[in-house]
């Protein structure tokens, strides 16, 4: 033992036996005692108890017994007007309430009685506890956690007797074997694991998107052409044959969606994302390369785009380059061209995955 | 021997008296169950009072009322992703496309009379369980309650705090709507920035890539079944160590680390604490009435290619969504594999963040080396490290807090959100820091306060003129009770190396952990971490010699 503890000033060389596991909290009955004629921060003991006026006064008493009957009481007509509300009170009505607003009746007065209810019983029997019922403070005796070291003894004789008696020690081929077998066993339950999910495989290199492919306005679900697309606006396209009732539309919108920006080309920075735009139409992927958030927030005359998530900022003029924020990497483009009919479309898949890094995406 | 039946009440002997319906109850209990054996230790088990040990109750009386509510909630609510188009009877959806998952809480709001409420009352009951857990698990910190014989205990409470959080997490993600889908898809990013391992989890998770049709009825199961049962187990063993060790109580007369002292269970505390439940489930049910909570009629459905601005998770996500907001977007490729460390530091500081808390029982009884019970709580003056520890993790959690929401606090405050993010980034390490040394200072300006108090009495505020003219403030000495109650507390000295050379003169080794356990102690235990309390002597010179003032 290094720290010892020096309680009540008593000498310095007062060492805490090691074998007083439950010490009282004073150590001046020991031997310093002697030096002083009487502690004055001894304990004075359990201080006596005080009556309330309930003890003594049995009026004072039955005004709290009365008090407790009324909140019972009062639980009871909740319930009632609980029940009441629940069939007076159609589901749909709105009511006005200062001053919480515009709010559903049948919510409100279910809500307001059952919660009556359940506080004034709450009440009641705490008023009663604290009233009523004795408040004579009584001290139980603790008792150490720790076994007799009789107790110890006899537990690690059984245990050794017991371990002996299994012959677990002696015969080695049995624990080894036995051990392999547990050991092996929950691999069963690892491997039915296994069709929780398929491989990753290349299914996050791949979007819906292809040569060819139209993009699609996402309010009108009409394809969109170069002149829809106006400075200063934003766009939202997802590509054509991707329908909101298909199968996997949300996995698929998850990686396609797209984010169409008009920059005048004389302020794109970025050479590629010039090469990739259509007169200054800039395509790039709406998902968010931090976490996955769509980002939606365009600032159009600086022509930063923040995702509302976790606040990553992306300079789209600048081939979507991150100017602040958690992002790891610029948001990936899509490199579009006008086809025969005059409407945008899709010149292959984004060059690299989209959404969140992960680690095999290089 | 009479014919008729002797098995009748009241035929026995005579002279035996006849034992109440509840009696022979119990009887038939006892000869199966042993109850009276039970009751015997436990029925009139005494407990301590103090407005604090009551956090703990809210947390256990909010986690039965979300039992409650959720076992209603999965009445109605299908764990489904399959979609179809809401025909429902709220109006402003009608022909929407929706998952079964949302359309069935939607259902569940507007359809089901009392649905909404019960709702509300689970959701609101979720923030309140984890905020009480939180709170009682800062009373058992600051107090030492965490100390010998209660360290797993405390590391019970520490499991259900995180399961609390984690089925909080699952149980907002169900309804499927467009801001709890956005938080899944934060989980999903977050998974897939774990190196090696990263992108197959996320496979295996949502069967598939995000978001799949497999991750709502998953984290149904684990947010109906799997946490909760956990939970269970967990807070039925907990409870278990708080009866077994009986409660902690404060310094004060007559009462000390041998005894506790307070009122039996039977009556008192059946009515104080099961009546505390009704008042906790009355309060709970008041504010599901009067504050809506996940409005997601309001939200939506998920779609993943949609998103509403200040998506916020529930508060106590808030930390690690300060986190990962804080965090610079560093991403590292090399060999043609990419460290995603911009996501992946802080998902691997939220453990550290947590474990920090969780482990600190043991460090300071290595520290402290002391190997005795102790069930007389701390006051947090007198043990101003620990303090100082507790108010630099809280202060590190309420920076992490504003950095998750530093877009709302941003907008309220019409401040910069780079500079709020900038703030959080040094304000993360600088203010706990600052905590802990302002915090250590105050403790120790309370100990001396509470030594001077002891040594010269309380100030009466009455002015003496002495008789060659000097005023004085006449101190009135303290009663009995309180100079124990004030001096009654340990004051551990720090470890000691010990000389270099053993009594041979032969150099000692002294290993670089007992160097550190040293080090520590004096930081803990050292002349600047502690005021020396008042000893006898002191008090009696004060007092003998030329009176008190």
């Amino acid at each position: 033992m290094s720290s010892e503890t020096g309680s009540h000033g008593t000498g310095s060389d007062e060492i805490v036996p090691e074998n007083e596991k439950l010490p009282g909290e004073h150590g001046h009955q020991g031997h310093s005692v002697a030096v002083l004629d009487e502690d004055p921060f001894a304990d004075p003991g359990l201080p006596p108890h005080e009556h309330r006026v309930q003890d003594i006064d049995e009026r004072a008493a039955r005004r709290s017994e009365r008090t407790v009957a009324l909140l019972f009481t009062v639980s009871m007509l909740a319930t009632v007007a609980f029940i009441a509300s629940y069939v007076a009170f159609p589901i749909d009505k709105i009511v006005y309430v200062w001053p919480l607003g515009h709010v559903s009746a049948l919510n409100l007065s279910l809500g307001l009685s059952l919660g009556m209810a359940l506080f004034c019983i709450g009440a009641a029997a705490v008023h009663w506890a604290r009233t009523l019922m004795s408040d004579v403070e009584i001290a139980d005796e603790r008792h150490p956690i720790e076994a007799e070291p009789e107790v110890k003894q006899k537990v690690l004789a059984d245990f050794r007797q017991g371990a002996e008696e299994s012959q677990l020690g002696r015969r080695k081929l049995v624990r080894h074997t036995m051990l392999g077998a547990l050991t092996l066993l929950p691999l069963s339950g690892l491997v039915l694991l296994r069709d929780l999910g398929p491989l990753p495989g290349t299914k996050m290199r791949h979007t819906a998107w292809k040569k060819g492919k139209l993009l699609i306005n996402e309010n009108t679900n009409e394809p969109l052409k170069p002149e829809d697309i106006v400075v200063g606006s934003l766009a939202f396209a997802k590509p054509e044959g991707l329908e909101r009732e298909d199968h996997d539309f949300a996995t698929e919108i998850a990686k396609a969606a797209l984010m169409l920006v008009r920059i005048e080309p004389d302020d794109i920075k970025d050479k590629r994302s010039l090469d990739w735009s259509h007169e200054g139409i800039l395509a790039y992927s709406k998902i968010c390369t931090h976490v996955g958030c769509p980002v939606s927030l365009y600032e159009q005359q600086t022509h930063h785009v923040l995702c509302p998530c976790h606040q990553s900022t992306f300079d789209l003029s600048d081939g979507a380059r991150v100017l602040f924020g958690p992002a790891g990497h610029p948001l990936p483009q899509l490199k579009i061209s006008v086809n025969k009919d005059g409407y945008l479309e899709a010149q292959g898949d984004f060059a690299e995955p989209v959404g969140p890094a992960f680690w095999e995406r290089g | 021997m009479s014919t008729t039946t002797t098995n009748a009440p009241g035929a026995g002997a005579p002279g035996k008296r006849k034992a109440p319906a509840g009696e022979k109850v119990a009887d038939w209990a006892d000869g199966r169950l042993g109850i009276y054996t039970l009751a015997k230790a436990n029925m009139r088990k005494i407990f301590p009072d103090h407005w604090s040990f009551m956090l703990g109750e809210i947390a256990l009386y909010s986690f039965i009322i979300i039992i409650l509510t959720g076992v209603y909630l999965t009445l109605f609510f299908t764990p489904s992703m399959g979609e179809i188009e809401y025909h429902g009877s709220y109006v402003p959806m009608h022909g929407v496309v929706m998952s079964e998952a949302y359309a069935s809480t939607l259902d569940i709001s507007f359809d089901v009379r009392g649905g909404l409420l019960i709702r509300q009352i689970h959701h609101w009951g979720a923030l309140i369980f984890i905020a009480a857990m939180l709170m009682h698990m800062m009373r058992v910190f600051f107090t030492g309650a965490f100390r010998k014989p209660r360290e797993l205990n405390w590391m019970f409470g520490f499991l259900l705090l995180i399961l609390g959080m984690f089925t909080g997490l699952t149980g907002y993600s169900l309804p499927d709507d467009l801001l709890s889908g956005t938080g899944i898809r934060f989980m999903h990013g977050a998974i897939l920035s774990t190196p090696v391992v990263g992108t197959y989890v996320a496979m295996f998770l949502f069967g598939g890539e995000f978001p799949g049709h497999d991750i709502i009825p998953r984290f149904f199961a684990i947010h109906v079944l799997l946490l909760p049962g956990i939970m269970l187990g967990l807070l039925t063993a907990h409870l278990i160590l708080v009866f077994y060790h009986k409660h902690t109580q404060w310094a004060g007369p007559g009462k000390t680390n041998k005894n506790v002292v307070g009122m039996p269970l039977l009556p008192v505390y059946m009515a104080k604490a099961g009546g505390f439940f009704f008042l906790v489930f009355g309060v709970i049910a008041m504010i599901a009435a009067t504050f809506t909570i996940n409005p997601i009629w309001v939200l939506g459905p998920y779609r993943p290619d949609q998103v509403s601005t200040n998506a916020q998770p529930d508060w106590y996500m808030g930390f690690p969504e300060g986190l990962i907001r804080f965090m610079p977007g560093w991403e590292i490729n090399i060999w043609g594999h990419t460290l995603v460390m911009g996501v992946f530091i802080p998902l691997m500081l939220l453990p550290v963040v947590l474990t920090a808390i969780a482990v600190y029982p043991f460090v300071e009884s290595w520290v402290t080396g002391d190997k005795r019970e102790h069930h007389i709580l701390d006051r947090p003056r007198n043990v101003p490290t620990r303090t100082g520890f507790g108010a630099a993790w809280i202060a590190a959690y309420l920076v992490l807090l504003i950095g998750g929401g530093n877009d709302v606090v941003a907008q309220f405050f019409h401040l910069s959100i780079n500079a709020i993010t900038w703030f959080v980034r040094i304000g993360f390490f600088v203010v706990p820091v600052l905590t802990f040394i302002i915090t250590k200072r105050i403790c120790l300006g309370l100990q001396r306060k509470d030594r001077e108090k002891v040594l010269h009495g309380r100030e009466s505020g009455i002015i003496k003129r002495l008789p060659h003219g000097e005023f004085i403030e006449v101190h009135e000495p303290l009663a009995q009770e309180d100079l124990h109650t004030l001096t009654a507390h340990e004051q551990y000295r720090p470890t000691e190396i010990g000389p270099d050379t053993d009594e041979h003169g032969v150099r000692r080794k002294v290993g670089p952990v007992e160097k550190l356990r040293a080090r520590l102690s004096k930081g803990y235990y050292g002349e600047d971490a502690q005021i020396a309390k008042p000893t006898a002597e002191e008090y009696k010179e004060i007092t003998s010699g030329h009176g008190h003032h």
